[in-house]
């Protein structure tokens, strides 16, 4: 396994590194269901009509809130994979600071989103 | 036994490909890419959330959503098997399960994204 979840004791990095993972596995699912939105839409009034109600009921929106803070999470998290690409941040003291500021970012953004979402009549 | 074979040509295939770098730059590239399209992206989910069927369609049909959908469902779903490739590639190591699940995710990722770009294409163009 990697990072080596044996071995190692538990720091923030580590979950960061891990949660990039299970969130693009989640996003993979994520991705799947916005390519059955564009079938059932191609599928007429009908077909569409039932999309919206799955994605509408209580699971549908638990999935959709899940998806939500899975995409800001991978999002930020990704921005800071591109960061340390250019060779910035790489060092430990910035690291665990970027770890807390993604996590914060995920928390806000997707509170807001839901925020706008049930101004807009989204919800 | 002497050799008819050049040491050039022995030497030949075994390094690297060659193709690192690019590839590694593409999935950057990729993923640059899909820091404005997916928060666009999340706008549109709210956006049609809020829009019935016939709603939908004509929100669709605007050439700049049709085009940054379009990109949006290409580019994310040739992240998505470049990423899960990486997990499978990481955590799977016998030859057999390894190949099937790249060949799958790859057919996955193909079919999903082929049918996403061609449903918003058909809707979008053909006045559905």
């Amino acid at each position: 396994m990697s990072p080596h979840l044996q071995v190692w004791r538990w720091h923030i990095t580590m979950a960061t590194s891990i949660l990039h993972r299970a969130t693009g596995v989640a996003l993979y699912v994520g991705a799947l269901i916005a390519a059955a939105w564009a079938m059932s839409l191609a599928g007429g009034p009908e077909a569409y009509a039932g999309f919206k109600a799955l994605m509408g009921s209580p699971l549908g929106k638990f999935v959709l809130f899940g998806l939500t803070l899975s995409g800001f999470y991978h999002l930020g998290n990704g921005v800071r994979h591109l960061t340390w690409d250019l060779g910035h941040g790489l060092d430990v003291k910035s690291a665990n600071a970027s770890a807390v500021g993604v996590f914060a970012f995920t928390a806000a953004a997707t509170l807001a989103v839901w925020i706008i979402a049930g101004m807009t009549g989204a919800l | 036994m002497a050799s008819y074979r050049t040491p050039l040509s022995r030497a030949r295939g075994l390094g690297a490909a060659g193709h690192g770098v690019g590839h590694w730059i593409g999935e950057r590239v990729g993923a640059v890419a899909l820091i404005p399209l997916t928060l666009w992206a999340i706008y549109a989910v709210i956006r049609l959330a809020a829009l019935d069927y016939y709603g939908a369609v004509a929100w669709i049909s605007s050439p700049l959503n049709m085009t940054l959908m379009v990109l949006t469902i290409a580019i994310s779903f040739w992240h998505m098997h470049a990423g899960l490739r990486v997990v499978v590639e990481d955590y799977i190591h016998k030859t057999l399960s390894k190949t099937a699940l790249l060949l799958l995710n790859l057919f996955v990722c193909g079919l999903a994204g082929a049918l996403a770009v061609f449903s918003v294409l058909k809707v979008a163009l053909g006045g559905a």
